[in-house]
């Protein structure tokens, strides 16, 4: 018994190994080989040329679109976000029925995939809406997929915020909207920023939802309502023509970079806030 | 005046509030009322059970997709469930700090990696890896699986770690005080006890598996067939969406539609199943 007790335990233990062993072998394959294979790539003539042609593929028109399509899709899903946010920690009573809504619908948004964000996209946006194939589309789709993400940290940094705060600046004769605003969002901006950060990172590296809303053209858009590729649509039309496989290293190095600096800066600046 | 401002802003944030249940209802509202008319027109047996895809003859069955589906998902988790679960065990019970300051950003960063760019290592990697030691061409649902078994690690580790580490010490100490060794403590009675938390993180692997587009579309193969090997090439139902909507028009645009309405079905139940498990949990 005392035997047998003592082998399990070795495999146990074995099984364990292999697997942290498996999961950091994952990471490291992938990226030393996309970061091998790419930052050679980084050199391409042309690859960061202002103008894309199909020879250089160039990669900053896509940039731009990104840039473009991520500052509108935030300026969309930051007011209902941290609005929502508000309302479930500040305002709403406990056991609300409304706010059990609000929660079971917020965990169906965060559960349904980028490609129904897409087809949803293509559906109302582009089509309903009339909006074709652009920027706007795109980006109201992927709006709608992060609200989840931002809704939920900002909650976590508002509950997080001591109810002493709220007190003493009650105490002093505030409304109930100047401590919201003057005391409550302040000390909460770390953990709220940590989450809009994490949502452009999402952003960026999305691909499914946006195929079909901000459209594949390589050029940058020349407004809102102009269609547009992001960077990572980019990577994808390119990937799928066989002589650009040097461009396409080179790209997904670029993007791979940004999304890890995201990531990291947001999982920074939510430590920042755990310090104090 | 400010108690007045006070009570407007209050609404304000009630009307910004329900913008989640907008968006859900909007969404639920596009996908049946676009894709159910192309289901009615076809004929519902005739979409889920048919077994041929020709859109251009108006044949439009989508079994094979579903059965794609369901066997890319069923081989993610057969990899990456096994991995998650004893890497999540080692996390919590086992890592000296030291290594967890490394194993925590590894999960974090595996997470962050945008799905093209599995995809692509998968197209440059894992697909020759198949065709040349393994068989077959290469783009086959064992390609997929791989992919999206490492795909789905960091949501199973990340889920199963949080539910392991909210076990009561009492248990582990408890099992400790039996005589049990280290490792059988953790696996007989802290593991149990986390049981919930580890199916709603299998759960959430699921759903993100089954609806996974670009990565798998980039090493399935998207042959519509019933397939007979793993080593051969299907198509799934996100990247039927995906691989044809560029360029389908009227029936066939409205069956790539109801491909989507049925994911979105599968996507619903597996919701409903988290929010069982959550609820037995509290």
């Amino acid at each position: 018994m005392k035997m047998r007790g003592k082998i399990s335990s070795v495999i146990l233990r074995i099984a364990m190994y292999v697997s942290a062993g498996l999961t950091a072998a994952a990471l490291l394959f992938i990226l030393g080989y996309i970061l091998v294979k790419g930052i050679p790539n980084l050199a391409s003539p042309g690859l960061f040329a202002w103008e894309y042609t199909s020879d250089n593929v160039s990669l900053v028109p896509a940039a731009i679109n990104t840039l473009m399509l991520v500052a509108l899709a935030l300026v969309m899903s930051i007011p209902f976000g941290i609005g929502s946010a508000i309302y479930l920690t500040e305002y709403a009573k406990k056991g609300n029925k409304f706010v059990s809504v609000i929660r079971v619908t917020t965990e169906t948004l965060s559960g349904i995939p980028s490609i129904i964000y897409g087809l949803f996209g293509m559906l109302f946006f582009v089509t309903a809406l009339k909006w074709q194939y652009s920027i706007l589309a795109g980006a109201a789709t992927v709006a709608i997929m992060v609200l989840p993400t931002i809704m939920r940290t900002t909650e976590e940094a508002l509950l997080a915020v001591p109810d002493s705060f709220r007190e003493a600046s009650l105490a002093l004769g505030a409304g109930k909207l100047r401590t919201i605003f003057k005391i409550v969002l302040p000390s909460a901006m770390p953990g709220i920023l940590s989450g809009v950060i994490l949502a452009i990172g999402r952003m960026v590296g999305e691909t499914a939802a946006l195929l079909y809303t901000s459209g594949a053209v390589a050029s940058v858009a020349k407004g809102v309502m102009s269609p547009g590729r992001t960077l990572a649509i980019h990577m994808y039309t390119i990937s799928s023509e066989a002589f650009h496989t040097n461009q396409t290293f080179a790209t997904a190095v670029v993007l791979l970079v940004v999304v890890f600096i995201l990531n990291t800066l947001a999982s920074f600046v939510a430590k920042k806030l755990t310090k104090k | 005046m400010r108690k007045v401002v006070d009570k407007i802003m209050e609404i304000v944030f009630l009307v910004l509030a329900c913008v989640s249940i907008v968006a859900v209802v909007l969404v639920c509202y596009f996908m049946f009322s676009r894709g159910i008319p192309a289901i009615k027109q076809i004929g519902f047996g005739e979409f889920i059970t048919g077994k041929i895809w020709k859109p251009t003859y108006d044949y439009f069955g989508i079994l094979p997709m579903i059965v794609g589906s369901l066997l890319v998902t069923a081989g993610a988790l057969v990899i990456g469930v096994p991995v998650g679960i004893f890497m999540a065990v080692f996390m919590a019970r086992f890592c000296p700090p030291v290594i967890y300051k490394i194993a925590n950003p590894i999960v974090n960063l595996l997470a962050g990696i945008p799905s093209i760019i599995y995809g692509f290592f998968g197209m440059m990697i894992v697909v020759p890896f198949v065709r040349e030691h393994i068989g077959g061409k290469g783009y086959s649902i064992l390609s997929a699986s791989i992919i999206l078994g490492i795909m789905i690690l960091p949501t199973i580790i990340s889920v199963s770690e949080a539910a392991i580490k909210a076990v009561p010490e009492s248990y582990y100490e408890g099992a400790l005080a039996l005589g049990a060794t280290k490792e059988i403590s953790v696996f007989k009675t802290v593991l149990p006890a986390a049981k919930s938390g580890i199916m709603a993180a299998v759960t959430l692997g699921i759903g993100r598996a089954i609806g996974e587009t670009m990565a798998v579309q980039m090493v399935v193969g998207n042959q519509a067939r019933l397939p007979h090997s793993i080593l051969d090439g299907v198509r799934t139902l996100t990247t039927n969406i995906v691989t044809e909507m560029g360029y389908a028009a009227d029936l066939h645009r409205e069956a790539l539609i109801a491909t989507g309405v049925v994911l979105f079905v599968f996507i619903l139940i597996i919701n409903l199943l988290l929010a069982f498990i959550k609820r037995r949990k509290d």
